[in-house]
């Protein structure tokens, strides 16, 4: 039985802790000098390799926050931009086409993503060779550069089979094709992560495969699911290379539509105007980077907080 | 291991009826020369016996002897691991379950089990329980399945204040009796447990013993234990199940070779094998 009443230390206590102390230390004796200077050490090591890593990214935010201060107002958030009043200019058609890209992106490949995932962990026969060769590329594209899924996007969706013309639809189905290995890969692990004695308990129940699958595997693995989609959002809204190549260059002073006419993106806004020789502009891009975090720990924020409200354990 | 070198005897499982006290009025499995494989290597073979109604029968055994591998075979949960195979008749009543005809969860629903670690669902205790209900499209009252699955479970008293919390936060005892209200809330004939209490401590093993014994007034009960004490506690058939290898000692499989009462198979032995193991000597 546990009591919460600590026993009062008496002077007998008191000498049989002090000698089990001692005991116990001439038992295991001493650690050797070099011993010590390895557990100070390595650790030491870790750590500067952590430092170094934050420094870069402190400093980015750092100069990021002193250049574009003096810029952080309602203009920039809801202004269009200008070439010729950089004091008032802003992100607003930016702000809005990230925005549209990033819903379609999302509205792709969460059902593309899981559903393959569920295809290749739980029906997929892993004797065959075709589905060897679709794993085996689902792996490679992950590690594809994003300016080639640019090119793809431009020619088969942009223009080619699809026709879309440079839209910011066009934009979400490319970011979208970039970012799914990456959602799958996530959801792979996810679904394997649920126990096996999960899937054994409630067949045995009598409930068929799909079952199992749409009340216990995925409800159980929807956190690990969420952190892939977390994953590759964050990558899509940064993404400026592809969107280079389909369109999203337009210098565009009015609201975008998702599907028809020109739209452009936070990265690629934020670079039209870094590119620019004027102090002004410079600073307004610094302000932009500082509102595409906002936007990107905002996304994410919610994604963490739905997977929050699905955690499990078991 | 078998320092007798005396013959396997099969039981004839006619015979079975002539002797002991217990009634045996109804079969509910008749298995028929089963073995079971893992892709080329037999890991049980030519079980033949057959298992009563409203019993509990016990298989034991030393490890590796196949008696989860001859459960799993009683609701085809075998069907789960990729190159295991049947062979020969299992009839549940009159149909053997690997006719070719027969859906395999349809088995699962007559034939529930509850496995050797706790394993409920992440979900409520509420939720634990309805799920085979739901997922069975049961029309009932699911409030009612609920609450009659947690009593006959004997766990009703003890959760009935925290139905929706998560069934994570009971003791590892709880947590196996809620397997075995989740088991009968979807009404099946047979349950099969295996190694039900191996990861319970003895006031736990207690408490489930004392359930299985309830339960066996409504529903079949077939028991996989390495506790030989609770087999003999709890069990009205026990079957033993021993290691067999072949002549140059390659392969190695599990047979039965002993099936009979449970007072005698612990007091009155045919095979030398079965006094051995069951006074502790062998296994």
């Amino acid at each position: 039985m546990v009591t919460n009443e600590k026993t009062p230390r008496t002077g007998r206590t008191r000498l049989a802790v002090a000698g089990a102390r001692a005991g116990s230390v001439s038992v295991f004796g001493k650690s050797s000098p070099g011993e010590r200077a390895g557990s100070v050490l390595f650790p030491a090591v870790l750590l500067l390799a952590l430092t170094l890593a934050l420094t870069g990214l402190a400093s980015l935010l750092v100069w990021s926050f002193v250049k574009g201060y003096p810029r952080l107002d309602a203009n920039l958030i809801f202004n269009a931009p200008s070439t010729l009043f950089p004091a008032t200019a802003g992100f607003r058609p930016a702000i809005l086409g990230t925005l549209y890209i990033i819903a379609g992106v999302i509205v792709l490949i969460v059902p593309l993503g899981v559903g393959a995932a569920i295809y290749l962990e739980e029906y997929a026969n892993r004797e065959r060779w075709y589905n060897r060769l679709i794993e085996l590329n689902i792996q490679n594209l992950a590690g594809v550069p994003s300016i080639v899924f640019g090119i793809l996007g431009l020619a088969f969706i942009v223009r080619g089979p699809l026709d879309l013309g440079f839209i910011a639809a066009s934009a979400s189905i490319t970011l979208a094709l970039l970012v799914l290995p990456t959602v799958i890969l996530a959801a792979r692990e996810a679904i394997r992560a649920v126990p096996p004695s999960i899937r054994e308990g409630s067949l045995a129940l009598g409930a068929t495969q799909w079952q199992t699958l749409s009340r216990q595997v995925l409800p159980a693995s929807t956190p690990g699911i969420l952190t892939g989609v977390i994953l590759a959002i964050s990558r899509a809204i940064g993404e400026a290379a592809p969107l280079l190549m389909i369109g999203a260059v337009t210098f565009v002073m009015f609201d975008p539509s998702f599907f028809s006419g020109g739209y452009t993106a936070l990265p690629v806004q934020i670079y039209n105007y870094a590119v620019r020789p004027q102090e002004e502009f410079r600073n307004l891009a610094a302000a932009g980077i500082i509102v595409m975090l906002a936007v990107l720990l905002l996304m994410n924020s919610f994604a963490v907080w739905l997977r929050n409200r699905y955690e499990q354990r078991w | 291991m078998d320092e007798s070198g005396a013959p396997a005897i099969q039981v004839d499982p006619s015979e079975l009826h002539t002797h002991g006290h217990i009634e045996h009025s109804k079969k509910v499995f008749e298995l028929n020369k089963v073995s079971v494989y893992y892709g080329d290597s037999k890991a049980v073979s030519d079980v033949s016996l057959d298992i009563y109604h409203r019993n509990i029968t016990a298989l034991i055994g030393p490890s590796g002897c196949g008696k989860s591998t001859l459960l799993r075979s009683l609701n085809r949960m075998n069907d789960l691991i990729p190159g295991a195979r049947v062979e020969g008749e299992v009839f549940y009543h009159e149909s053997n379950l690997y006719d070719r005809k027969v859906n395999p969860v349809q088995v699962r629903k007559l034939i529930g089990m509850v496995f050797q670690k706790p394993n409920p669902f992440p979900k409520s205790i509420y939720e634990n329980v309805a799920f085979g209900p739901k997922s069975l499209g049961m029309k009932d009252d699911m409030d009612d399945i609920v609450e009659q699955a947690l009593r006959d479970a004997a766990l009703w008293d003890e959760v009935k204040d925290r139905l929706h919390t998560n069934a994570y936060g009971m003791s590892g005892g709880q947590q196996q009796r809620l397997c075995i209200a989740r088991a009968i809330a979807t009404q099946p004939e047979v349950i099969l447990m295996d190694e039900p209490c191996s990861a319970l401590d003895p006031v736990s093993t207690g408490k489930i013993e004392d359930l299985m014994l309830e339960l066996k007034r409504n529903y079949s009960i077939v028991i996989v234990t390495h506790n030989m004490q609770q087999a003999a506690r709890v069990s009205d058939m026990t079957a033993l199940l021993m290691v067999e290898l072949d002549s140059d000692e390659h392969n190695r499989w599990g047979e039965v070779i002993e099936y009979d009462d449970t007072n005698k198979i612990f007091t009155n032995p045919r095979d030398p094998r079965t006094d051995q193991y069951v006074s502790g000597r062998i296994g």
